[in-house]
């Protein structure tokens, strides 16, 4: 069966409990092939439902959605003969060993190691000194490597990565995006999931999403550019103090702290002196003030200020 | 300098394998102490001598005056604790969880109550008092659990992760109130991921392979790394780590 698309998402809608919690509130989307289409959003904004839908593990309530042009209801034995999928939680056998495991995912999916290994070559690489030993007694980082191996081995047409990084340090989590575009050169649609901001300008398209709804979905580089206001890199020498001072400043429209900066927002125009003589009577000192282009993060911010 | 935590020569062994290798370090009453590391760096055994919960090989190390080999149930009393995992009874209303925490912390009735007054109206939680915390959202849950962990009034507070997985507004409201409870006095010792909120700290330490390789102000170590960012710090020094968790 044919598709435009890998992944076509509408109006997909999820609630749970007798509270009628609503995990994820008729989202729609699309991933073309060989896409790397991020979901960015916290803890609790729908990301895992979403996953769980897409990969047949969970019956929608409303809505429909398309994988590989298989519907996620009627044709989910298609589907699961033909994506891989990478949960949040580590799922792998943990009396097995790291080759045992590789080799059980191969054959359930009716493959072998072999056929497929060069998509998984040089991830595997890194835990094939450690090939004998059990999954359940591999670091964290190792288990993500071997679980990202297991979820490859049949050469998904559409690869699932449910926060793949998340509680893994900024070096592990680099490599691990490094793995990433090596994946999408071999062709494979990836749908990946994460807290962190800083990792959706590596994505082509990310949508971003709060509380089961998507609050905006595009290309990294055009959301940083429908950022509404000129942002301020602003630094003074007691960043907290600095802070208060200018959530008290009246053109100050926002203000939050951004690594060793604040970033600032200001209604209208604004005059640099002015703000400047402002912090010095507020007792501040080494005041600097830069225009900055903003990121992500700051129009995710935005999105969920006004 | 009134020191809260000062250790020297710390070590913790598993048989053969050194957690964590003769750190070395003081920290400042009031300072916003950043405690990084790559995974698996032993950051996480550190912190658990620290609070008590672990008896160290070798070294020595005091935490709010107290001697973490022969004093651990002091050290308990008078620090507060917070990670991203354990912070409150889900099945306890927000009121009932401030009066659980106050009374395991040995406030009277009357403290409890004023002190939960206080921290409702601070939270702008009063219309939740009597909500179960499960239904909460993540963001309010961190910054109850976090206000939960300093209502005793701790020398000092251990937040482990207090941020992971929280929307990017929320982190920043998160980082006020550690703010608030640094201008009281309140030490806080704090891990994260995020490299931006190690910018927040007022030094922070970077362990790589059970030893701290580097401490200083985030200016001071970014002008040794001759780099902009701390996510290049951190890079450069967690790259040649043998270890990873």
């Amino acid at each position: 069966m044919s598709s435009a698309f890998a992944i076509e998402v509408n109006e997909l809608r999820k609630t749970y409990g007798r509270q009628q919690l609503v995990a994820v509130d008729d989202v729609s989307f699309h991933v073309n092939k060989g896409e790397l289409f991020g979901l960015i959003g916290p803890d609790g904004a729908g990301k895992t439902s979403i996953f769980r839908m897409l990969t047949t593990l969970l019956l929608p309530e409303k809505g429909t959605a398309k994988v590989d042009g298989y519907d996620i209801v009627a044709d989910y034995k298609q589907i699961r003969k033909t994506v891989g999928y990478m949960p949040g939680k580590f799922s792998l056998y943990p009396d097995l060993t790291i080759e045992e495991n590789l080799r059980f995912f191969a054959t359930v999916f009716g493959t072998t190691i072999a056929q497929n290994y060069h998509l998984i070559e040089d991830i595997y690489l890194q835990i094939e000194p450690f090939r004998n030993r059990r999954a359940g007694k591999l670091s964290g980082g190792m288990k993500q490597k071997l679980a990202l191996c297991c979820a490859l081995i049949h050469k998904p047409t559409v690869l699932f990565l449910d926060e793949p990084t998340t509680g893994v340090d900024p070096v592990s989590r680099k490599e691990f995006w490094e793995m990433l575009k090596r994946l999408k050169a071999q062709d494979i649609t990836i749908l990946v999931s994460t807290p962190y901001m800083d990792e959706a300008t590596l994505c082509d398209r990310i949508a971003l999403i709060q509380n089961g709804k998507i609050l905006s979905i595009n290309t990294p580089q055009i959301m940083i550019q429908q950022y509404p206001q000129q942002l301020y890199a602003i630094k003074a020498d007691q960043m907290y103090e600095m802070i208060k001072a200018l959530r008290k400043y009246p053109e100050v429209m926002d203000c939050y702290a951004f690594g060793e900066y604040a970033h600032v927002s200001f209604n209208g125009s604004f005059e640099e002196n002015k703000l400047k003589t402002y912090l010095k009577t507020e007792g501040l000192t080494q005041i600097e003030i830069k225009p900055v282009p903003p990121t992500i993060e700051d129009y995710f911010i935005k999105l969920l200020k006004h | 300098m009134e020191y809260v935590i000062k250790t020297d020569r710390l070590t913790k062994r598993f048989g053969d394998f050194t957690a964590t290798n003769e750190i070395t370090f003081e920290v400042e009453k009031g300072e916003i102490f950043g405690f990084l590391g790559a995974n698996g760096a032993g950051e996480t055994t550190a912190m658990r001598m620290l609070c008590g919960l672990s008896i160290p090989s070798s070294g020595t190390a005091t935490v709010a005056g107290f001697d973490v080999y022969s004093q651990t149930e002091e050290i308990k009393r008078n620090i507060g604790y917070m990670s991203q995992r354990f912070s409150l009874y889900e099945d306890l209303t927000v009121q009932e969880n401030i009066r659980f925490f106050g009374g395991i912390y040995g406030l009277s009735n009357r403290e409890i109550k004023t002190k939960s007054e206080e921290l409702l109206e601070q939270l702008g939680l009063k219309n939740e008092a009597k909500k179960l915390v499960a239904s909460l959202p993540l963001g309010w849950k961190q910054k109850l659990s976090f206000s939960v962990a300093v209502l005793h009034q701790p020398k000092i507070v251990f937040l482990d992760e207090p941020t992971g997985g929280v929307d990017p507004l929320t982190r920043r409201q998160f980082w006020d109130l550690i703010y608030q409870a640094s201008a009281k006095g309140i030490t806080v010792f704090v891990t994260t991921h995020y490299m931006d909120e190690a910018e927040y700290c007022n030094r922070i330490s970077i362990m790589v392979d059970g030893k701290i390789e580097a401490l200083d102000t985030p200016a001071n170590l970014k002008s040794q790394f001759k780099t902009s960012s701390m996510d290049q710090v951190f890079y450069q020094l967690a790259r040649g780590a043998k270890r990873s968790d």
